[in-house]
């Protein structure tokens, strides 16, 4: 099982997926270069928080157009796991991974913040370890992660399950509080909170381990999607 | 005007350059010596006060003179801090100046070669509640600091802001940056080896910034409005693209020196890296990539366009340092080469367009001045106020109420939450703690940081205020669980041309110094800012003191808030009537007078040591110091962090306002579990310090009895919703 983080220039996260996977969960990781040609092959795809090219115009607009992307697409289209934390999220939705956009919050500042998460739905690879209305404490940190989206669109993801996180306290105006949804396959995740940050006693908090042990339990084939 | 009056010298600075040169300087050469000569660059007011700091110590490895200074933690690694200010440029343009002051002291770290790790700051504002301006000012400030910090994916772990009407004019803006280094990593500013290159790697050169650190130097005017163009732009992109690359070069080997262009750009650069190496150089400005057409030499030569850096490389290996920087999306230009003449000579193409000793420049060629100082008025007026003549509160509930929703107490979170404060997931202490705590990851070690200043204390006593804020910031490095190991001073006064402000700074320096020689905290970088101050009034002199302390075992740390019901409270050390300049008189009475609490630092050393024994043992639930509100406030900070209570009995022949908020120095709250208590007892004994039990932690509400009288009682949540709410509240 090998997980790859991608590193593009402005990347702040990359750095701390790395270590909640490697230190604190014990998986193999490697870091992909945003301008990688030849990916290899792995069975999940970090795409991390930062600021991917400076993000000056919009929040992850630029980065679809890296070199490694194409194939991260493709990688995605085969039903593999890509998971998109914050910036990342915000790469999925430019990309059309994943329906909506995130536009700034409406205090519109930037909030850095731990706060509770109900899980909505647990017939995932990404929340299969997690009870159904669990509440988890994982921080945000963004400036950009207000959840818009169609009206239809929403209707349509609603009737997949496709809403995973809800805030419990909305601190930014997204839409039905969403904190992260997936794709209607369930193969592609984007979250705004950060689980690579509360993963060891340490740091105080150890809850966005069960993110990453849905993920792996869900590789190891310990869970199948129903 | 005359010629060297437009740049900022007087006519005998202007003389002495003809001493130094032998001839009249060309335009360009004036406006170097002009940018270099003002005080931002050449601390020529306040340099021959240095002598007095402590810089030295068995564990310093850099002090003062170099880009930033450097302390030894053990095991190979040392930590790399500087503090530096940018006030002038956030009071013009607060986004933009709070943000190129991060970016500028960030670069001064990675150019010693460490791995920048954790961002602190201090503001101060005028009166928040009476003018709108401060409200833009502050708002502006913390976006701009979160901006570039969040950006560029540093945390922001800690620093302080204070709210007081001498800053109505001129707000103050302090921004320090701590990084981690190998001690056979560090780098210096040379430019050494005949016929190396100079490299030049990072953002174009514009317009923007031209003569910021002359601007930096005189008094904020009306006119002041009209330099925003001498305020920078920052590019947080940039510059973490400038830092990997700067960072993969150093490990090549191929670096000989390199330096950060902040204040007076180029010129700086230039002639600073010079000197250090002994040497010369020789540039030539074409060569110098351009965001503009048409720009003359002295703009190039005086520019602060902001990510950029000088690198002086081993000759021939040019090609390898471009491909590096090339990877970063960058480019690297020679625009010139290291010569042994000790001259700086700046090109046009083949014509030679400045030629000048490279010292003469530079701080060591530039004029030194000893002003005369006198002792103003007010600090005899002030001793004569008598605390016995200021009316008891009849409510205390009310008292503690107001204090924690005063500002200067409030909760930070609105500001703090604006900061990425986990990035890098090193954060173990986030905000709000006494200091913030670090693992150093890859050891077993962490590191403490704060930033501390009572500018009250200065202002009524500048001596003895500049060792309390020395004192403090070791407080909250001791509660921490850490040992206080060097300082960074970011020294923020008015106009020294004036005798009662060079008094006020000559105080303090002598105050730090003497603090820091106690502590064994030697002095290792900092930053004076001068001219604070608007035609009505100057700032209260506001010396921040930006610390560092080692925990060498990050399992052993400790935090302010009490952890569980049923813990004993200790108090540490002996409540006078201390109420002059303190936070009580001046949010419940309107009255910024008095004598300023006395300091016995030896004796308060015996706590920290006993503190710091009691963590390392594991025998305390929480510790923190007795500052600002006294014993009350003290103890409600304590009390919100987990909304656990307390019941605590204070016996005393003092009035109730006295016992409560006194500001008597050297003491602490700490929270110990019952079958602990004896242990630590026996240690305060040992150690010789005062201490008595107060109370316990229980329930959900804060009650204090006096002599057995309750005087006040509130609920925990109420408090606390007053104490968070405030600063958001004020606004909006």
């Amino acid at each position: 099982m090998k997980f790859g983080i991608v590193v593009f220039p402005g990347s702040n996260c990359d750095i701390d997926c790395y270590h909640a996977l490697r230190d604190s969960l014990n998986q193999d990781v490697d870091y992909i270069w945003h301008d990688t040609e030849g990916l290899k092959e792995y069975d999940c795809i970090i795409l991390p928080g930062g600021f991917s090219y400076g993000d000056y115009l919009r929040c992850g607009a630029v980065a679809p157009f890296s070199k490694v992307m194409d194939e991260i697409r493709v990688h995605a289209e085969k039903g593999k796991l890509l998971v998109g934390i914050c910036n990342g999220f915000q790469i999925l939705t430019e990309m059309g991974l994943l329906p909506g956009a995130l536009v700034r919050n409406k205090n519109l500042k930037f909030i850095c913040n731990t706060v509770p998460l109900k899980v909505e739905n647990i017939d995932t690879p990404f929340t299969n370890r997690c009870d159904l209305g669990q509440v988890i404490n994982i921080p945000i940190a963004h400036g950009e992660g207000n959840y818009v989206v169609e009206k239809d669109e929403l209707a349509k993801m609603k009737e997949n399950r496709q809403i995973l996180f809800t805030y419990q306290e909305n601190p930014n105006g997204s839409v039905l509080d969403i904190a992260g949804i997936c794709n209607e396959g369930k193969n592609v995740l984007g979250m705004m909170p950060h689980p690579e940050r509360a993963c060891e006693e340490l740091l105080g908090n150890r809850e966005g381990r069960l993110v990453f042990e849905s993920i792996i339990s869900f590789l190891e084939g310990g869970w199948k999607s129903e | 005007m005359s010629n060297y009056q437009a740049v900022g010298l007087t006519r005998e600075e202007y003389m002495k350059i003809i001493d130094y040169i032998g001839r009249e300087p060309n335009l360009l050469e004036l406006n170097m010596y002009g940018v270099m000569w003002s005080e931002h660059c050449s601390y020529k007011h306040s340099r021959p006060l240095f002598k007095h700091f402590p810089t030295s110590g068995e564990k310093v490895l850099q002090g003062p003179g170099e880009n930033a200074g450097i302390v030894d933690i053990g095991d190979n690694l040392a930590i790399v801090m500087k503090i530096e200010s940018h006030n002038h440029p956030s009071a013009i343009e607060p986004y933009q100046g709070a943000a190129t002051g991060v970016g500028g002291i960030i670069r001064d770290i990675f150019a010693m070669g460490a791995r920048p790790i954790a961002l602190l700051n201090s503001l101060r504002f005028g009166e928040i509640e009476k003018y709108d301006r401060v409200k833009y000012l502050l708002e502006g400030v913390v976006e701009g600091i979160a901006g570039y910090g969040n950006c560029i994916g540093i945390p922001t772990v800690g620093g302080e802001v204070y709210f007081n009407k001498s800053y109505n004019g001129n707000p103050l803006v302090n921004a320090m940056c701590v990084g981690v280094i190998e001690h056979d990593k560090i780098h210096r500013g040379n430019a050494s080896g005949v016929g190396n290159s100079i490299m030049y790697v990072g953002a174009a050169t514009g317009r923007d910034g031209i003569g910021g650190a002359s601007f930096a130097s005189v008094e904020l005017t009306e006119e002041s409005e009209e330099k925003r163009s001498a305020v920078q732009v920052g590019d947080p992109f940039m510059e973490k693209l400038l830092l990997e690359a700067c960072l993969e070069l150093l490990d090549t080997g191929s670096i000989i020196g390199i330096q950060d262009l902040g204040a007076a750009g180029l010129t700086s650069a230039c002639c600073e890296t010079a000197t250090r190496g002994e040497g010369g150089m020789e540039i030539d400005v074409l060569k110098v990539p351009r965001r503009e057409k048409g720009m003359l030499p002295v703009e190039v030569m005086i520019s602060e366009s902001q990510e950029r850096m000088l690198v002086i490389v081993e000759k021939g290996r040019e090609e390898e340092v471009e491909k590096i920087v090339e990877k970063w999306g960058l480019h690297a230009v020679v625009i010139g080469k290291v010569t042994d003449n000790g001259r700086l000579v700046v090109k046009e193409g083949d014509g030679i367009v400045a030629d000048l000793p490279a010292e003469s420049l530079d701080s060591s060629g530039a004029p030194k001045y000893y002003r005369d100082y006198e002792i103003p008025d007010y600090y005899r007026e002030a001793k004569k106020f008598r605390p016995e003549d200021i009316t008891e509160p009849k409510n205390y509930n009310d008292t503690l109420t107001s204090l924690l929703k005063s500002p200067n107490i409030a909760s930070k979170e609105w500001i703090y939450r604006q900061y990425d404060h986990m990035v890098r997931t090193n954060t173990v202490i986030k905000p709000g703690s006494d200091a913030a705590v670090l693992r150093i990851r890859g050891t077993k070690k962490a590191i403490a940081l704060t930033t501390d200043c009572n500018s009250r204390y200065c202002y009524l006593d500048p001596r003895e205020g500049s060792k309390i804020a020395v004192l403090e910031a070791a407080r909250n490095i001791i509660c921490s669980g850490g040992r206080p190991l060097a300082i960074t001073d970011g020294l923020n006064f008015g106009n020294p041309e004036k005798p009662d402000r060079y008094w006020q700074f000559r105080e303090s320096i002598i105050g730090i110094s003497e603090a820091c020689r106690e502590l064994d905290t030697p002095v290792i970088s900092g930053n004076v800012s001068f001219y604070n101050e608007t035609d009505t009034q100057a700032i209260y002199p506001t010396p921040i003191i930006g610390m560092v302390g080692v925990i060498d075992d990050v399992e052993k740390t400790c935090s302010m808030d009490f952890k569980a019901v049923g813990d004993i409270i200790l108090q540490i050390g002996e409540t006078k009537p201390e109420i002059g300049g303190s936070e009580y008189l001046s949010a419940i009475h309107n009255m910024e007078t008095g004598e300023i609490p006395f300091v016995n630092i030896a004796r308060e050393i015996k706590a920290h040591k006993a503190i710091l024994e009691s963590i390392d043992r594991g025998l305390l639930e929480s510790a923190h110091d007795i500052s600002e509100g006294g014993i009350a406030v003290g103890l409600a900070e304590c009390c919100m962090g987990k909304g656990i209570g307390a019941r605590v009995n204070l016996e005393t022949s003092l009035r109730s306002d006295f016992e409560l908020f006194s500001e008597s120095q050297s003491r602490f709250l700490v929270a110990i579990k019952p079958e602990n208590l004896q242990k630590v007892i026996d240690i305060f004994t040992e150690f010789k310090v005062p201490f008595k039990p107060v109370g316990e932690t229980s329930g959900d509400s804060l009650n204090i009895n006096i002599n057995n009288k309750e005087i006040i009682n509130l609920p925990i949540t109420k408090m606390e919703a007053l104490w968070r709410g405030a600063i958001e509240c004020l606004i909006q």
